[in-house]
């Protein structure tokens, strides 16, 4: 692969996370914000098919399928309480979900 | 990979494409026609020609394309646009790795019958059917209708649970064959086995008994894995959305669900998807289950062998070349036929009936199968050490 | 033509990343930008030689994860709610995307330090057998643990998300 580096994929994985970081941080929409989430393990994911391929080994692949099954519960999970807490609320904001603050 | 030329494939990937998918709006009609015992659609000619009706789907073209395009207010334009061609394109890339022949050696070209023969041609269909989800899915959304929501909802419900079942219920041949390669499948499916050879394992008969070794059964997919067949077409038409899993279409529940917003060419952008998967449905399970492109108890290398001193090698080649495709096309039909068969016949399913057939049975089903399966595959292997 | 498809994938993924956040009419835009992302990403596990991680990622995570985002919004009948309150005003915006352009130089400037050139890996890296063979040999224990794991989480996502029966 001629000019491109593990370094640019590193680069590639670390905008992405940067992005969905500031999307958890910058977004107030429920839904938009785990979509950020999202976004951050899919970085991660990056990260590690790549330092995988540098390395030779393919270890960083089956932590980056393992990180899938992960990801993929918690997006279940994630949207049932999404979905409860939409029906009792009647709101996405997550500013009007801050009764436990003091 | 050598030399290979992939124009053949490419070329029969066209013609049966194009070729197929108006004349499956043909198939329909007379199909259904004969079933129903009347007529069917016979009035369009062409100066005076009437070519048994298969100069309709020409006028349901002209009518489709001369038809305004109406975009609802309030509908999200650019999905209300590009929703016909995300349910199309995965139907009409999913024949990338059909396999239509083996490999062939003719004038010094390496012809290959695939047009893509990845490593792991199956898990490609899979991927590529999950994204054709979007195109149903986003097309009530887009039209801002009640009744496209409600279709939108039960479609996306019904074609991700039976992905799942999809999936698992091919797992079974996966472990017999041992490559997701359609094209190496192929080839595995042209050896046979001797029905009575656990006689001779067992002792039972004497080890030189002749007419054991004249029974043999061709290792298809389906006798090796009769019943995933079945399962595997049920969740593969699910998937289609035709009936009776049509549900989501619900022609007299909720006025053509999900397509209620769409009108000339681009409900026929839908039509023409899910004809087209009927091909691929077919041709998938052909070239899995049924043999590929081989004719029962007739492998293509003793063939080509056996024709070589005849005809010479090129000649030989291209007359396998020739007969593999006529194979693969009749069994294709044959297939084609009988979804036809299915559809016209069976009413429609409840939505909740299509839901428990694919959560609770075929899923428990398919993970009983891979069970079994390990369970044959072992007891093979020992008895035949 | 690898860098060329390398640079097409990473601009598909950053540029939709950037879809999925910045947008502010509805979530489903975001969601869309998603599935680009996330098609983009499998491109780039497939120009790395994963090819069973960047089918799984189309089957998996573009074909199933946003499905249910969709379908979630869907079912919520979530129109025209994407920016609320406090994320239109523009002087958080500038703060955040300061914060995270030098959070991006100040890491990109730590992975610039090591660049090797790559290996040759032989053709069964990254295919179904070699990963298969690995789960199920070497990691079985972690497969059986993501299975409990998805059990979990099925029956908690049942049961969250039933409605009360009085």
């Amino acid at each position: 692969m001629g000019d491109v580096s593990g370094f640019h994929f590193q680069v590639v994985a670390a905008l992405i996370f940067m992005i969905g970081a500031l999307g958890v941080l910058v977004r107030r929409n429920i839904i938009v914000m785990f979509m950020s989430i999202e976004l951050m393990l899919n970085a991660a994911n990056l990260s590690l098919v790549s330092f995988s391929r540098e390395i030779g080994n393919d270890q960083g692949q089956i932590f980056a399928f393992l990180v899938m099954v992960v990801a993929a519960v918690e997006v279940a999970v994630g949207l049932a309480i999404i979905i409860s807490l939409v029906r009792n609320r009647d709101t996405v904001n997550i500013e009007d979900t801050s009764q436990m603050k003091w | 990979m050598a030399t290979s030329t992939v124009f053949v494939a490419i070329f029969l990937f066209a013609l049966v494409l194009l070729a197929f998918a108006p004349v499956m709006t043909w198939v329909e009609r007379k199909q259904s026609a004969l079933m129903q015992d009347r007529i069917g659609a016979n009035r369009a000619s062409i100066l005076g020609f009437k070519a048994l009706g298969l100069i309709h789907p020409l006028a349901d073209v002209i009518k489709m394309i001369t038809k305004e395009d109406t975009v609802p207010t309030g509908a999200h334009r650019l999905l209300h646009f590009i929703s016909p061609f995300i349910a199309v394109v995965p139907a009409i890339i999913s024949f990338a790795v059909i396999p239509y022949g083996g490999v062939y050696e003719m004038w010094g070209a390496h012809v290959s019958l695939t047009v893509a023969d990845l490593d792991y041609g199956v898990l490609y269909v899979f991927a590529v059917g999950s994204i054709a989800t979007y195109g149903s899915m986003l097309a009530g959304w887009a039209g801002n209708n009640n009744f496209g929501m409600l279709g939108s909802i039960r479609v996306s419900a019904q074609m991700i649970s039976y992905e799942v079942a999809l999936g698992i219920t091919v797992v079974g041949l996966f472990m017999i064959f041992g490559t997701l390669k359609l094209s190496d499948m192929g080839v595995l499916q042209q050896e046979t086995f001797r029905l009575f050879g656990f006689l001779e394992h067992f002792g039972w008969v004497a080890p030189d008994t002749k007419w054991i070794d004249w029974i043999t059964i061709p290792m298809w997919g389906i006798v090796l894995q009769p019943l995933p067949f079945f399962m595997f077409l049920t969740a593969l038409m699910a998937e289609n959305k035709r009936a009776p899993f049509d549900t989501p279409e619900g022609e007299s529940e909720i006025v053509a669900g999900y397509f209620i917003e769409y009108s000339g060419m681009k409900f026929g952008l839908y039509m023409m998807g899910e004809w087209i998967e009927v091909v691929v449905i077919a041709a998938l399970l052909t070239a899995m289950f049924l043999g590929g492109w081989s004719i029962p108890w007739l492998r293509e290398a003793d063939m080509i062998s056996g024709l070589t001193p005849i005809l010479g090698e090129n000649m030989a080649n291209l007359a396998a070349m020739l007969l593999a495709v006529h194979v693969f096309l009749i069994k294709v039909i044959v297939l084609i036929f009988f979804q036809m068969l299915i559809r016209w016949s069976m009413p429609r399913f409840r939505y909740d009936q299509v839901m428990n057939l694919g959560w609770k049975i075929l899923l428990p089903l398919s993970l009983a199968n891979i069970v079994i399966t390990a369970l044959g595959i072992l007891i093979v292997q020992e008895v035949t050490h | 033509m690898r860098t060329a498809l390398f640079w097409v994938f990473s601009a598909a993924a950053v540029l939709s990343a950037l879809g999925v956040i910045g947008n502010v009419r509805t979530p489903i835009n975001s969601a869309l930008s998603l599935v680009v992302s996330m098609l983009a990403l499998a491109g780039l596990y497939v120009l790395l030689e994963a090819q069973f991680v960047g089918l799984i990622q189309v089957m998996v995570y573009a074909g199933a994860i946003v499905v249910l985002f969709l379908f979630v919004i869907m079912l919520l009948n979530l129109r025209g709610s994407g920016a609320i309150g406090a994320e239109t005003q523009p002087i958080m915006k500038a703060i955040g995307a300061l914060v995270a352009g030098g959070a991006t130089l100040w890491l990109v400037r730590t992975l610039a330090a090591g660049r090797a050139p790559w290996p040759d890996v032989d053709d069964g890296f990254g295919t179904t057998r070699a990963i298969g063979e690995a789960l199920y040999t070497d990691y079985v224990l972690s497969v059986q643990v993501a299975g409990v794991l998805l059990l979990a989480g099925i029956v908690a996502a049942v049961v969250l998300a039933k409605k009360k029966i009085d």
